[in-house]
């Protein structure tokens, strides 16, 4: 074969089939790569539902118990509180919870079982950036900014001034977008609350 | 190229291309002669690359990544075990912040001298890719002491991929390696920080003074001194850089090292600026900070970020105005329609349009150190609203310029 005689147009096939072969070979290859940075096994293992004892848990009082590493609140409300809950409804930006996370057995006023409405369970991870909310259930908290005497308790983020009520459900106009998301979960006695796993409306 | 010396620099040359790359790119590299106080500043971020590296290599023997081990290396091993281990990481931590500083004054100056325009666009946008490298590496370097501000700090910044619609879950669960950030994501930037990043770093580096040595510095006259050569090709305004410059910027680097130690030896953690003070409490994923604030080099788009209010209960905007704060510095060349480089021959007015975006940057930056309220919140937006205009609004403004004659040579006192 002579130098002078050169195929230009099989050179180019020649080019362009190893740069697609070689393409999708690096493409194969990045796979590995790109799925090792999933949660391990170890990681997804640790994700198994939590037992919480909340015999002793006051009307008032919450406790922070961890799943999947993160904070999840078990709050008692008083039956005040219950009641503000019904009244702030025209200062909240998604009342029903309609664009927010929770079970559907969660999914009303109080965010709560209806047998057991005054508890409620609550990730403690505010929807905007993913801080944990401070529980403030002082009507005079120096926080309530904005909010003024509308604050009647509830949850502030420190991190963008988030608000949120009792039910975790966000005020108007916060950077915060939806309610603060409810893990599924179920009441394993009436002391007993196991969270990471799915229960019936009972 | 032949090689006409003997001896044992002959017998390199005739090997590997030494005396011809000392050549090139010091000895007969030729820099305009009017370079300012404002030229200083890459050659300073080039030495603090150096720091960085070399007290980053000793950290590095060190440091443990692992949750359990991560703070107690930092504050116990390094700070108080370690010889001259807090030394050492002072070195490191004043050197993060002075890098930004530099950088940004870096930018500063080709942004008023018009070192951004024809045929300097790729040395813009590798210096571009720089500033976002630097970013990442800062970033992910700041998780690594592992105590609250880094975790939250971090906690926040991956939550803003949470914010991309329909996949954002998904890609920030890949991001942490974790349903939580931990040992898995403490590892993987451990990882990107001492290598990856530090690599690519580089890599730009390299390809942002290649691309400079190739068309030739700019001035603070901003006039090409290519265009007057001597009959031996030589520019009758430029210099060489070895040693006129290399000398000159010795004295710039001497002056920056007192600024330096002041900081490192006296107050490394410049009044809880450069080392945050909810650091020294190691990281607690059930207990948020009473008051969450990125490091000072990123709370100008951390304030962008706070300004836009979320729409239609997603976070997503502020995320892409903080993006776009970013990505709208790489079209810099050809938003400015100017012909004209130096703000020295360009309007009065644009002078003035220079000035008020840097005082609304500084006031995004401490907007962004601080906590939220409502005026606050205003300034923010107000100022955000001036960064983006000043760019938006560039391929309008600067075509209503009445510039100044340009002078043919550069000018000196």
């Amino acid at each position: 074969m002579s130098a002078d005689a050169v195929n230009n147009s099989k050179r180019r096939l020649l080019v362009a089939a190893t740069s697609v072969v070689g393409a999708v070979g690096a493409g194969f290859v990045a796979v590995p790569f790109i799925k090792s940075w999933n949660p391990s096994a170890k990681a997804l293992a640790a994700g198994a539902p939590v037992l919480a004892d909340i015999s002793k848990l006051e009307e008032g009082q919450m406790i922070t118990v961890e799943w999947r590493g993160k904070p999840v609140y078990i709050l008692k409300r008083t039956d005040e509180n219950m009641k503000v809950l019904e009244t702030d409804t025209d200062m909240l930006a998604d009342v029903n919870s309609d664009s927010s996370k929770q079970p559907e057995y969660c999914k009303n006023t109080g965010r709560s079982y209806d047998k057991y409405t005054k508890t409620t369970v609550m990730e403690g991870v505010c929807t905007h950036l993913g801080c944990a909310p401070k529980y403030l259930p002082d009507i005079n908290n120096p926080f309530s900014g904005s909010l003024g005497s509308d604050w009647k308790g509830g949850f502030f983020c420190p991190c963008h001034g988030s608000f949120y009520d009792l039910s975790g459900r966000v005020y108007k106009s916060m950077p915060a977008p939806t309610n603060l998301p409810i893990p599924p979960y179920k009441y394993e006695s009436d002391t007993v609350i196991l969270i990471g796993q799915d229960g019936s409306n009972a | 190229m032949e090689q006409k010396s003997n001896g044992l620099m002959g017998w390199v040359d005739a090997r590997y291309p030494a005396t011809k790359t000392w050549e090139k790119h010091l000895a007969k590299y030729y820099a305009p002669k009017n370079f300012n106080f404002w030229y200083f500043f890459g050659s300073l971020a080039f030495m603090v690359l150096v720091i960085q590296i070399l007290s980053g290599v000793f950290l590095t023997m060190f440091y443990k990544p692992d949750t359990a081990l991560a703070f107690q290396s930092v504050e116990m091993s390094i700070m108080r075990d370690v010889e001259w281990g807090w030394l050492i990481r002072y070195f490191h931590s004043t050197g993060a912040s002075a890098f930004f500083i530099v950088v940004y004054l870096h930018m500063f100056r080709a942004l008023i001298y018009g070192s951004y325009k024809k045929p300097r666009e790729l040395i813009w946008i590798f210096g571009m890719l720089i500033f976002l490298a630097l970013m990442a590496e800062g970033f992910m370097g700041y998780l690594l002491p592992w105590g609250q501000m880094s975790f939250w700090g971090a906690q926040v910044i991956i939550n803003l991929v949470n914010a991309i619609p329909f996949v954002g879950e998904g890609l920030s669960t890949w991001v942490r390696g974790d349903f939580v950030i931990g040992d898995a994501t403490l590892n993987r930037f451990f990882s990107l920080h001492v290598a990856a990043i530090p690599l690519i770093l580089v890599g730009l580096i390299f390809a942002h003074i290649v691309a400079l040595h190739e068309v030739g510095s700019n001035n603070p006259d901003g006039v090409e001194i290519k265009k007057n050569k001597d009959e031996n090709g030589i520019p009758k305004d430029g210099i060489p850089f070895h040693p006129y410059y290399s000398v000159k910027d010795i004295v710039g680097v001497i002056v920056f090292l007192m600024f330096f130690s002041i900081v490192v030896f006296f107050m490394p953690e410049m009044f809880g600026y450069f080392l945050e003070h909810a650091n020294f409490e190691p990281a607690n994923p059930l207990k948020t900070p009473e008051h969450i604030a990125p490091v000072w080099y990123f709370t100008p788009y951390y304030s962008i970020l706070r300004a836009v209010p979320s729409i239609a209960g997603s976070a997503f905007p502020g995320v892409i105005a903080m993006g776009a704060a970013i990505v709208v510095m790489f079209f810099l060349p050809w938003l400015d329609r100017n012909p004209v480089k130096s703000i020295r021959y360009r309007a009065g007015w644009y002078k003035i349009l220079v000035a008020i975006f840097v005082v609304a940057f500084i006031v995004l930056g401490i907007l962004g150190t601080l906590s939220v309220t409502d005026g606050r919140t205003l300034l923010a937006q107000i100022c955000t609203a001036y960064y983006f205009g000043f760019f938006f609004l560039m391929p309008i403004y600067t075509k209503l310029e009445k510039n100044k004659p340009v002078p043919e040579r550069v000018t000196t006192k």
